[in-house]
């Protein structure tokens, strides 16, 4: 269980889904589950951030309830759904309502991973609030100034109780803080290899915006006859979409743009019509075809009936007799993946089968 | 002489405030630095180019290949192994140039690597990252061959561009901590790490310097803050070391130093910033702090007592003396401080690992210190390295393929099951590859196993199933050129060592995480994990001897 903590505003539902996305596509499967939402089912509309003050015994009991309620749902979530992580995000900022967790945890035999966002900048909370409250359902129908001054209010009613992840009495708990966006980070307890993952992952994204650009190299020699894999180059089409990729992304004026290509031939020619530095990665390479390399759809269903009908049946997982899977490609493309976070404008030219395993990550789109 | 991009400025501009300087005076720098580079002939060090990440190729823009050959790296009748060292000027581009490049350039596939790069005149261009041959068996780099020009080969030098652009330069690693806390050990794995992953790195051991210097040791007098002689010999060691890091990082082509010593105090980390930047050097704090007395005796009975210092002493009176030593220390240590050390980049190891501080963490190569510093531990433990039993391929004399054990096989299996039985380990973890042969290994130890499939063999590509005598009759180049660098050697349609290497850095990194763990795999596949685990160079790791029906058994010990 990955327990958020942090003040609203703070990022937390934004890493929460991020987070699980990275996890469903690298094959953990993970759900979040938002009390947020859960409060928003229980109580017929939002009034003001009155709901949230802390004598609002009211409101107090509605606030438990949806806690124990979604508690309850990550239950189901692991023994019936089989999940293996479940994101927590609601803001959990008071020691209670952590131990209430840590029992739940305890009772079930599920680990803690604790979450905690700070940010004391002004600037990026009002960003954030900017950018993500205004149009939330709470504020449907109220005008900015008012939605932006009550959510204020609602964040000191948090900032009352709000007590961190203490260094020396949370010290037995698993936990990574993020401070200021990631700029700084203070891990402890570290317990196993998924929250290793967590910990690398969270500590590579970063908010500042940017644009990744995929595309696939031109059309090949080996496209031109309906033939899969191999390393062949460009057709004179695929040089004049290379011609027409340079002048596009000339257009587009981005300061600083990396380009990505294979080691195969057909993406590195493509680039080489932009005239620019670029980096080649054997990580990007298609998808090996294996014995079937080569071959024309045709060919390989006359010559491997039952691989072709196999594939069909579940092309994800499928695996090309000595070659690899769209399963195989995502774990090759996890490097990737890191990379592109880290870094800020990209184009990647790369291959059929690999743009759609890295657009399934951007887009969360399931196996 | 250089030219700036837009993202350059702003580099600088970032960096001017990390390190507090303006920027006219850091440009004026990196233009010493350049005109300095240009002077040295046949320098084409340039740090630019390197890589992202290790394994990836970086091919430079058209319009700045500089066509400067080593001919010592020629061979008469070769036309592929002509390396060039090429440069690209610093336009870190910026999709903002004008005219789009008048005719693509050709490609030419390098026979070795198998690698497409952009050629002219029908001879590859390689990039300086890809000369061969630069670094000898002990990460050294190999003296600068005569670069006169062959009879034969016009060579025209375009330019010698390098810019100080600081996304690509070399980063100084420096750690901090009162002695006894793990940081020659750390600095140690650190290195191992990195040079196995492709990062030319070394370390740099101050106190090494010191017992140069000092030939002998009397006692922890030398280390009182209030002994002049005794500074001065520390601050003298201290210069020489960065010496030594700056020849490393400028002229040997390293990209990474780690700079061990204590660095206890705020002024002698603020001295090693100036150096660094004055350099182009990134700087990454790596501290470790620790006060649990129990480690730090136990670091101290482990690796104190063997200490070059300690030889004509008994056990009391060395840990007596190395107490007195620490003190030295603690009174002006100055940790590395949330407020004051914000803008400075680091990690803050606590308590052998169980809490991490880090702190703005600027690139790619320093996100992976902190993933691998974050995933290593010192519980003490033995990893178990063997290859799979005989198979039906194996006594056909073929290569790769996916053949099953012979009976001869099938009893390594058995003798193995009984020989880990009586090695008494508890809760050992069993790794194969997705590959029948080393399953059918782990099916005979009866206990539960994952299947890792970049634990698979070497993909030998056209070569597969073949005789290492039908390769030589059928394709005798690859033959030959395997011989040549069989690291980088790449089979067609297959892969090469380093290849191997990039697969695997993902095992080696869970096995760092693991206690106990058994990996029954491939011969070039342990080849590439144990050279991990001895250091062995690029140049050692495809002859490092991996026999069938052979455990290895590692078990690390303090340096």
């Amino acid at each position: 269980m990955i327990v958020m903590v942090g003040l609203p505003a703070r990022g937390k539902t934004y890493i929460s889904k991020k987070l699980t996305r990275y996890l469903n596509w690298i094959g953990v499967t993970t759900k979040v589950f938002n009390v947020g939402q859960y409060r928003r089912d229980a109580t017929r509309s939002y009034n003001s951030f009155e709901f949230f003050k802390p004598d609002n015994s009211e409101a107090m009991k509605i606030r438990k309830a949806c806690a124990v309620a979604a508690l309850k749902d990550v239950c189901d979530y692991f023994t019936r759904e089989l999940g293996q992580v479940v994101v927590f995000d609601a803001t959990n900022t008071t020691p209670e309502r952590r131990e209430v967790i840590l029992g739940f945890a305890k009772e079930n035999g599920y680990k803690v991973f604790f979450v905690e966002s700070i940010c004391d900048d002004p600037e990026i909370i009002a960003e954030n609030i900017k950018q993500v409250k205004l149009s939330s359902p709470d504020y449907v129908d109220c005008d900015k100034e008012e939605a932006v001054a009550d959510f204020l209010k609602r964040i000191e009613c948090y900032k009352m109780t709000y007590v961190p992840l203490d260094d020396n009495k949370d010290r037995n708990l698993s936990y990574i803080k993020i401070f200021n966006v990631g700029s700084r980070y203070l891990v402890n307890r570290v317990q196993d290899h998924i929250q290793s993952r967590i910990v690398y992952y969270l500590m590579n994204i970063h908010v500042t915006p940017r644009s990744i650009y995929l595309c696939r190299h031109g059309e090949s020699e080996l496209n031109l006859v309906g033939r899969i894999g191999g390393d062949s180059g460009l057709s004179a089409r695929g040089a004049q979409f290379a011609c027409a990729l340079g002048t596009y992304m000339r257009g587009q004026c981005i300061s600083d743009l990396k380009v990505w290509t294979s080691h195969m031939k057909r993406t590195i020619q493509t680039a080489e019509a932009l005239g620019v530095q670029y980096e080649q990665w054997k990580a990007l390479n298609e998808i090996d075809a294996g014995v079937c390399e080569d071959l024309t759809y045709e060919e390989i269903q006359e010559n491997y009936p039952e691989e072709f009908a196999l594939r069909d049946q579940d092309k994800y997982r499928y695996r090309y007799p000595k070659g690899e899977s769209y399963e195989d490609l995502v774990q090759r493309l996890e490097p990737v993946i890191m990379e592109l976070e880290r870094q800020e404008n990209v184009l990647v030219i790369c291959h059929q089968a690999v743009m759609r395993c890295l657009l399934a990550y951007f887009l969360d789109k399931s196996a | 002489l250089v030219s700036l991009t837009v993202k350059s400025e702003n580099v600088l501009r970032a960096c001017c405030r990390h390190y507090g300087r303006p920027l006219a005076s850091t440009v004026a720098r990196s233009e010493h630095v350049t005109a300095g580079r240009r002077e040295s002939e046949g320098d084409t060090q340039t740090h630019t180019l390197t890589h992202t990440l290790p394994g990836s190729v970086v091919i430079p823009r058209r319009a700045a290949w500089m066509k400067h050959r080593s001919p010592s790296e020629q061979h008469p009748g070769k036309r592929a192994r002509v390396p060039a060292a090429a440069a690209s000027t610093s336009r870190q581009d910026g999709m903002e140039d004008k005219a789009p490049p008048s005719n693509p350039r050709e490609l030419t596939q390098n026979p070795l690597k198998k690698i497409w790069m952009p050629c002219k005149n029908g001879l590859p261009e390689k990039h300086i990252s890809q000369r061969k041959g630069a670094y000898d068996g002990n990460h050294h780099p190999r003296p600068r061959m005569d670069t006169r020009p062959a009879p034969s080969l016009r060579v025209s030098v375009v330019s010698v561009v390098s810019v100080v652009c600081m996304t690509n330069c070399p980063t100084l690693i420096v750690t901090v901590g009162l002695p006894a806390r793990g940081k020659t050990y750390i600095s140690k794995k650190l290195t191992r790490y990195l040079n196995w992953i492709g990062v030319p790195t070394r370390e740099f051991n101050v106190g090494q310097y010191r017992r140069e210097c000092v030939k002998i040791y009397k006692s922890f007098e030398f280390f009182r803050p209030d002994n002049e002689e005794g500074l001065k010999i520390r601050r003298q060691c201290a210069s020489a070391a960065l010496n030594d890091v700056r020849q490393y990082l400028t002229e040997e082509g390293g990209q990474v130093a780690v700079f061990d010593a204590t660095n206890t105090t705020r002024e002698r980390r603020e001295t090693i910033i100036e150096f660094a930047e004055q350099n182009g050097f990134k700087v990454f704090f790596v501290e470790s702090v620790c006060e649990d007395p129990d480690v730090i005796q136990e670091n101290i009975v482990q690796v104190k007592l063997g200490s070059p210092d300690y030889t004509n002493c008994n056990t009391e009176e060395a840990v007596e003396d190395f107490m007195k030593r620490i003190k030295c220390y603690e009174n002006s240590y100055e940790t590395l401080d949330e407020v004051l050390d914000r803008d400075l980049s680091y990690i803050k190891i606590m308590d052998v690992g169980q809490r991490y501080l880090v702190n703005r963490v600027l690139d790619h190569i320093q996100s992976r210190i902190v993933y691998y510093l974050m995933n290593i531990h010192i519980t003490p433990r033995s990893i178990y390295l063997c290859r799979h039993g005989e198979s039906e391929l194996n006594v056909n004399g073929r290569i790769g393929g996916d053949s099953g054990l012979t009976p001869r096989g099938k009893e390594f299996a058995k003798k193995l099951s009984q020989f880990i039985q009586t090695q008494g380990i508890s809760d050992l973890k069993v790794w194969t590859s997705q590959m029948k042969r080393t399953i059918q290994t782990a099916e005979a130890l009866n206990v539960p196993y994952e299947q890792w499939k970049v634990l698979n063999e070497i993909d030998a590509g056209v070569c597969e199933e073949m005789m290492y005598e039908e390769i030589q009759e059928h394709y005798p180049l690859e033959f030959a050129l395997r011989d040549q660098d069989k690291y980088r050697y790449r089979y067609p349609k297959g892969e090469s060592y380093e290849d191997l290497v990039q697969r695997l850095e993902p095992v080696i990194m869970e096995l760092e995480r693991q206690e106990n763990v058994l990996v029954i795999c491939h011969q070039a596949v342990m080849r590439c994990l144990l050279a991990y685990f001895l250091d062995k160079t690029a140049e050692e790791l495809p002859y490092l001897k991996c026999p069938l029906h052979t455990v290895l058994k590692l078990t690390p010990v303090a340096y």
